[in-house]
Parts: C-alpha cells; sequence; structure tokens
C-alpha cells in the first residue's frame, strides 16, 4: 500500500509518518508538497502533525485551501482511504470531510504525554487488526484537541458509530479524569459516515516501536494495509 | 471603498476557556463584578467596492467561507464608506 503524506508549510510529522509507515512497516511511501495535485499513484493520504500556516486564524483553516486538497477530497469522496493526525485532524474538520471543529484545550495548556485510547469500533478499515475495546497507548502532543460540535452534530456521531477512538484509563474507563483536553465524551478520533476519513489528535506515527516507548500506533495503518489487500483479493 | 469591522466569537453554546480564564485574572486584579467574558477576533477589511450591497456580499463571503467556522463561531460586521 503507497502512502501519501502531504506536507504544508509547518507541518512537523511528516518524517516520523514516513519512517512509520516505510521503515517499520515496509510499505512505500512519498512526501507530497501541499501545491501538488496528482495524487493518483497514491492508496493511502496521511495529513500528518504540525502546525500548518502557523496555525493562523484556527488551526488548520489556512490549510485547507491549499491545491492539494481538492485532490484529497476527490480521494476521500472515490472511498480512498484517508487519515488525519492531530493537525490533519483540524485540516480534516475545517475542510468539512469529518464533522466538528478542534478548539483550545479546555485548561488552555499544551499537552504532551502518553494516552490510553480505547478503540470503539473494530469492523473499519482503520482497526480491522485489533479488538473492540483494545486500548492503545499513543502519545499525543497538542493545545487545541478539543473536539466540539452541536449537540445535534454529536448525538449523530454517537448514534452512526463514527466514534472510533476515546480516552481512557489503563483498565478501559472513559472519565472526566482520562479527558487530557475537554473533548466532547473524551473523543480522541472519528470516522467520517463512509468510514474511509479518520481524524484523530493522538499521534500513532510516534509509537512505532517499542524502543520509543511503544509501537501500538502500528495497529491504524496495518489495518489499513489489511483492508487494501482484501480488496485487491476480493 | 469600504471599511468592514467583522468580529468573530465562539457560539454562545461553545466552551470558551480562554474567556473563562481572562474572565478570573480580571477577577484576581480586583474586577469583582465581571459577569461574563467571551474572547473573539477582530478584523479590519477595506474593500475596494463602490456598491454597498456587493461589499456587503462579500464580506458575508469572506466570513462563511473563512474568518468564522460555523461550526462553532459566528459572526456580525459594520461596513462603512471610507476614502
Amino acid at each position: 500500500m503507497k502512502f501519501g503524506i502531504v506536507v504544508f508549510p509547518g507541518t512537523w510529522s511528516e518524517r516520523d509518518t514516513q519512517y512509520a509507515v516505510q521503515d517499520v512497516l515496509g510499505q512505500p511511501a512519498r512526501l507530497i508538497w501541499h501545491k501538488e495535485t496528482d495524487i493518483s499513484d497514491c492508496d493511502a493520504i496521511v495529513l500528518p502533525g504540525g502546525f500548518s500556516y502557523g496555525d493562523y486564524l484556527r488551526c488548520g483553516a489556512i490549510a485547507r485551501f491549499s491545491p492539494i486538497m481538492e485532490s484529497v477530497r476527490e480521494f476521500a469522496g472515490r472511498g480512498g482511504p484517508v487519515i488525519g493526525i492531530c493537525n490533519g485532524f483540524q485540516v480534516l474538520c475545517e475542510a468539512g470531510l469529518l464533522p466538528g471543529a478542534l478548539v483550545r484545550n479546555e485548561h488552555l495548556e499544551f499537552r504532551c504525554e502518553w494516552v490510553n485510547l480505547r478503540i470503539e469500533r473494530a469492523d473499519t478499515i482503520f482497526t480491522n487488526t485489533a479488538a473492540k475495546g483494545q486500548l492503545l497507548r499513543v502519545p499525543i502532543s497538542h493545545g487545541e484537541g478539543n473536539w466540539q460540535s452541536d449537540s445535534e452534530t454529536v448525538r449523530r456521531v454517537e448514534d452512526n458509530g463514527q466514534v472510533l477512538l476515546r480516552y481512557a484509563d489503563a483498565s478501559g474507563n472513559v472519565s472526566e479524569a482520562t479527558n487530557p483536553n475537554g473533548s466532547t465524551n473524551g473523543i480522541a478520533g472519528i470516522i467520517n459516515e463512509r468510514g474511509n476519513v479518520l481524524g484523530l489528535m493522538p499521534h500513532p506515527e510516534k509509537a512505532c516501536e517499542t524502543l520509543i516507548g511503544g509501537a501500538d500506533g502500528n495497529v491504524l495503518f496495518e489495518s489499513m494495509m489489511r483492508s487494501a489487500t482484501a480488496a485487491i483479493r476480493s | 471603498m469600504f471599511l468592514a469591522r467583522i468580529r468573530v466569537s465562539l457560539k454562545p453554546t461553545v466552551n470558551d476557556p480562554q474567556g473563562k480564564t481572562i474572565a478570573q485574572a480580571l477577577g484576581r486584579l480586583g474586577f469583582d463584578t465581571i459577569d461574563s467574558l467571551r474572547a473573539g477576533k477582530y478584523f479590519e477589511v477595506r474593500i475596494d467596492e463602490y456598491d454597498r450591497a456587493a461589499a456587503e456580499k462579500k464580506v458575508q463571503a469572506m466570513c462563511t467561507q473563512l474568518l468564522a467556522n460555523p461550526v462553532i463561531e459566528r459572526f456580525d460586521f459594520d461596513l462603512d464608506p471610507v476614502s
């Protein structure tokens, strides 16, 4: 599975993402400058973490208008897998590819720490190598990861099963105490209705080897690889 | 030429931790009668249009497409002719 990793001015996690999918998981990957528009060689698109356009105006608000985003929109519209990590999640929300918005952390602090993520569904292309309720230990690193939306949208996202990951404790319990940023219902990651676009605040690419503290983040990329293989066979 | 003064703020239903923190800091300074405080953004945009309706339409479009995120924010603006 060839991963295309989008680089906006201010993106900083593209090399780590490339290392995770290419060096650790053995998949071809290339960096895509945001002015490019041809992504026809890619099987999956990653919008990695960082501070695109210096987080000016709102996180992700300017990146959304980069030329690459029209191609990403078309790619997602055709059912192509897209994963937005941290700033990438913010870009996907600003672009309307995912519902809601990410606002300032409730306590106003930038949080850089390891968290437990509870997998809410194992029947998606991002989690099919995991089990429902399984915990992933992955770091967060953000100041604006507080997912908010109007109550109608929150209800729809919950009812549709679009919540894929929630912040939990080591036993899998989700509570206010396990919520690092005030995000609604402890939401750490959501998918679109079709299930081919995922946005999450934690950094799976920074949990790709036990040497750096854990390899749980690989689950998401491995699941994408598995579903791609299954699609080719079927 | 028109000058648009645009104000963007979080919707009343969206929590504003920044505003709350500023209110607390003002409280510590002795401003003990603050009932509530909401933080927002302010833009001044000079627009090279000579028709008010056209300028208004453009400002409206700027706000909905970029300056405000309709999911969490609301906006309003004044439009004044300037030389």
